[in-house]
């Protein structure tokens, strides 16, 4: 187990070096100088040098990455060039809404999503199987900013009136004490991510069921629920734990649109704000951020994938990561 | 060398890997799934709105036509939006870019895509190990914060937008046209290319290539019903094209304050990228069964 740990940690971090190279080249490398972006084709030679000296754009590439690098392995992400205060600072309380927003769409999305999987697959081919089909399939290809302007005028401004069209945060009160300002940008987020998980688990829980321990079981005279849930669904989980972590990531994605349409005071809404003002600092330190989750949460699927299967268990020495391969019908997660 | 170009028929590949010939079959008995038939229709209804829409606008998409928010009228059928403009002429005026950039993501994404994803099953070794690393380190960003990682630094620029929509497609496309490859790369037929002495270069594109046919088109399908949700994200989020140009994703933003006085000019463009991306999905997902034989009752 630490020989897996340890590897896959390595991993992790080797990834998360190769993303700080990346952002490191997309945002202070590429042509077109950071500098004169900011300040707009208006400003004075001496406030482009004195921005170039903060940002040390002065400095030579290398120079300037190692700058930056070792900043972030101390911690330092720099200064909001458009609040003029530490970009941890900024982000700290913005990230534990995000945090709350994708918490509360998890917990209530992916037992969903388990659920409909699991039940279209042993209904497969009657009627909930179908409705479940098309609806995944609809949900899956529409953006969130549809998903959620749709919800917008179905329950907040048109058809009904049950919830606030925005979810303006109040200053100081924890998001999860502000339920009604959640539910819609949760529900968006869910309605995003439960048809990737269900289908997942779905084509999982088809293959196992067509296995001989399975009809071996039914043959015994066991009841279907025993079958489904005892003998099926524990064979079914290692595809849907990998599932369930890249669409968590995804979420991390989702999570900037969907703060942006409800105004909800999150990073995603910080990325998309900082973006606009240019404010590189802070585009700097929520991709990273993004990056990191995803690395954490690619370790933690590994790690219970191994758990929750004893093969795997067993053989540790030779542990590989085992990789999902998509199938021709289903698809990572944007 | 072309008699050794495709699978001779005593080495016929199992499902999801077709010869030519087959692929146009493919598409025909896709099309006979209901799925695939209401996908196409929706996908050509907008997509028609959206190329003949320019030339049916009654009126100039920028031109003062009545007071903002004004409800539906005589002059104006859907309203006014948040500027007086005429929301219909914006609607009908507003399409082409959505589908044409999401149409040029869509290639640049798969193209590069499996160009990547065979050089990596076909070179082994090595270059497969590097070429998938940096696919795996790109999966580390969702694809629209790679995106606005980019526009951060050069602005809202069209090109820009669609190559960073492609290339974020491109590590997906990779590793789902490598895994289809492996076993393709293993056959008599590349053996026998190689010991004709082709290029490289030509056993990619002759050998390999068709024969991944069949993930290639359902990728294509699914990376363009992607390219449709992204760009029209972006365009939303602002990012896209500028006012006053009159795209949809734009149109939202611009309206979505005055949603409660006057929905329409919300509405119209919200139902138009819904029926795309559904339509361009189901269609997709119409292929993708005829292609593992799911049509056919053997899964």
């Amino acid at each position: 187990m630490t020989r897996l740990l340890a590897s896959r940690l390595a991993w992790g971090v080797f990834t998360l070096v190769l993303v700080a190279v990346i952002v490191f080249l997309a945002t202070q490398a590429l042509p077109g100088d950071a500098a004169s972006a900011i300040l707009g084709s208006s400003a004075t030679p001496q406030r482009l040098a004195a921005l170039r000296a903060q940002l040390h754009l002065d400095e030579p590439v290398l120079g300037q990455f190692w700058h930056w690098f070792s900043g972030l392995v101390q911690g330092h992400f720099g200064t909001s060039l458009a609040a003029r205060r530490p970009v941890s600072d900024v982000l700290g309380t913005r990230m534990l809404n995000t945090l709350t927003l994708v918490v509360v769409s998890a917990v209530v999305g992916l037992p969903l999503a388990l659920w409909l999987g699991v039940r279209s697959a042993v209904k497969r081919d009657r009627v909930f199987d179908h409705v479940v089909s098309v609806g995944t399939l609809t949900l899956a290809a529409l953006p969130e900013f549809v998903v959620g302007i749709a919800l917008i005028l179905l329950l907040a401004t048109q058809v009904l009136h049950l919830l606030p069209a925005v979810s303006l945060l109040q200053p100081g009160v924890p998001a999860w004490e502000q339920p009604k300002a959640l539910v819609l940008p949760a529900a968006t987020l869910v309605l995003a991510v439960v048809p990737y998980v269900a289908r997942i688990v779905r084509g999982s829980m088809i293959d196992v069921l067509e296995e001989e321990y399975v009809q071996m079981a039914r043959l015994k005279g066991l009841s279907e629920r025993v079958v489904v849930l005892r003998y099926a669904l524990p064979n079914a989980i290692a595809p849907a734990i990998q599932a369930c972590a890249l669409s968590l990531a995804y979420m991390t994605g989702g999570v900037v649109v969907v703060e942006y349409v409800f105004q909800y005071n999150g990073i995603g809404a910080a990325l998309v704000e900082a973006v606009d003002n240019r404010d590189v600092p802070v585009v700097q330190a929520i991709v990273l951020l993004i990056g990191a989750v995803y690395v954490l949460l690619n370790i933690l699927a590994d790690v219970a994938t191994v758990l929750v299967t004893p093969k795997l268990r067993t053989q540790l020495r030779r542990a590989r990561r085992p990789a999902v391969e998509p199938s021709l019908a289903t698809e990572l997660p944007r | 060398m072309s008699a050794f170009r495709g699978a001779p028929v005593a080495l016929r590949p199992g499902a999801g890997v077709l010869r030519r010939s087959e692929t146009l079959e493919v598409l025909g008995r896709a099309c006979r799934l209901r799925r695939t038939q209401l996908g196409l229709a929706l996908f050509g209804l907008i997509a028609a709105i959206a190329i003949f829409g320019p030339l049916l606008a009654p009126k100039s998409s920028t031109a003062f036509v009545a007071i903002p928010y004004s409800p539906p009228s005589g002059a104006a059928p859907f309203g006014t939006d948040a500027l007086g403009r005429d929301v219909l002429s914006r609607f009908l005026a507003g399409g082409h870019t959505l589908l044409l950039d999401s149409l040029l993501a869509a290639i640049v994404g798969v193209g590069g895509g499996a160009l990547v994803g065979l050089a990596a099953a076909y070179g082994r070794g090595a270059l497969d190990t590097v070429l998938m690393r940096i696919s795996d380190v790109l999966l580390a960003f969702p694809q629209i914060v790679l995106v606005l990682l980019a526009v951060s630094t050069v602005g809202p620029k069209a090109s820009l937008i669609i190559l960073m929509v492609g290339l974020s497609h491109l590590p997906r496309t990779a590793r789902v046209i490598r895994g289809a490859a492996l076993e393709v790369v293993e056959r008599d037929f590349v053996k026998a290319a190689e010991a004709c002495g082709e290029r490289r270069w030509r056993i990619l594109t002759a050998d390999l290539l068709p024969n991944v046919s069949g993930p290639l088109l359902v990728e294509a399908g699914l990376r363009f019903t992607y390219s449709i949700a992204l760009i029209a994200a972006i365009a939303f989020l602002g990012f896209g094209p500028q006012p006053p140009s009159p795209d949809w994703g734009l149109m939202i933003n611009e309206n979505r304050i005055g949603i409660t006085a006057q929905p329409w000019a919300v509405v119209l463009p919200i139902i138009a990228i819904a029926l795309l991306t559904v339509g361009a999905n189901l269609a997709t997902d119409g292929i993708a069964r005829t292609v593992s034989g799911i049509d056919r009752g053997s899964r």
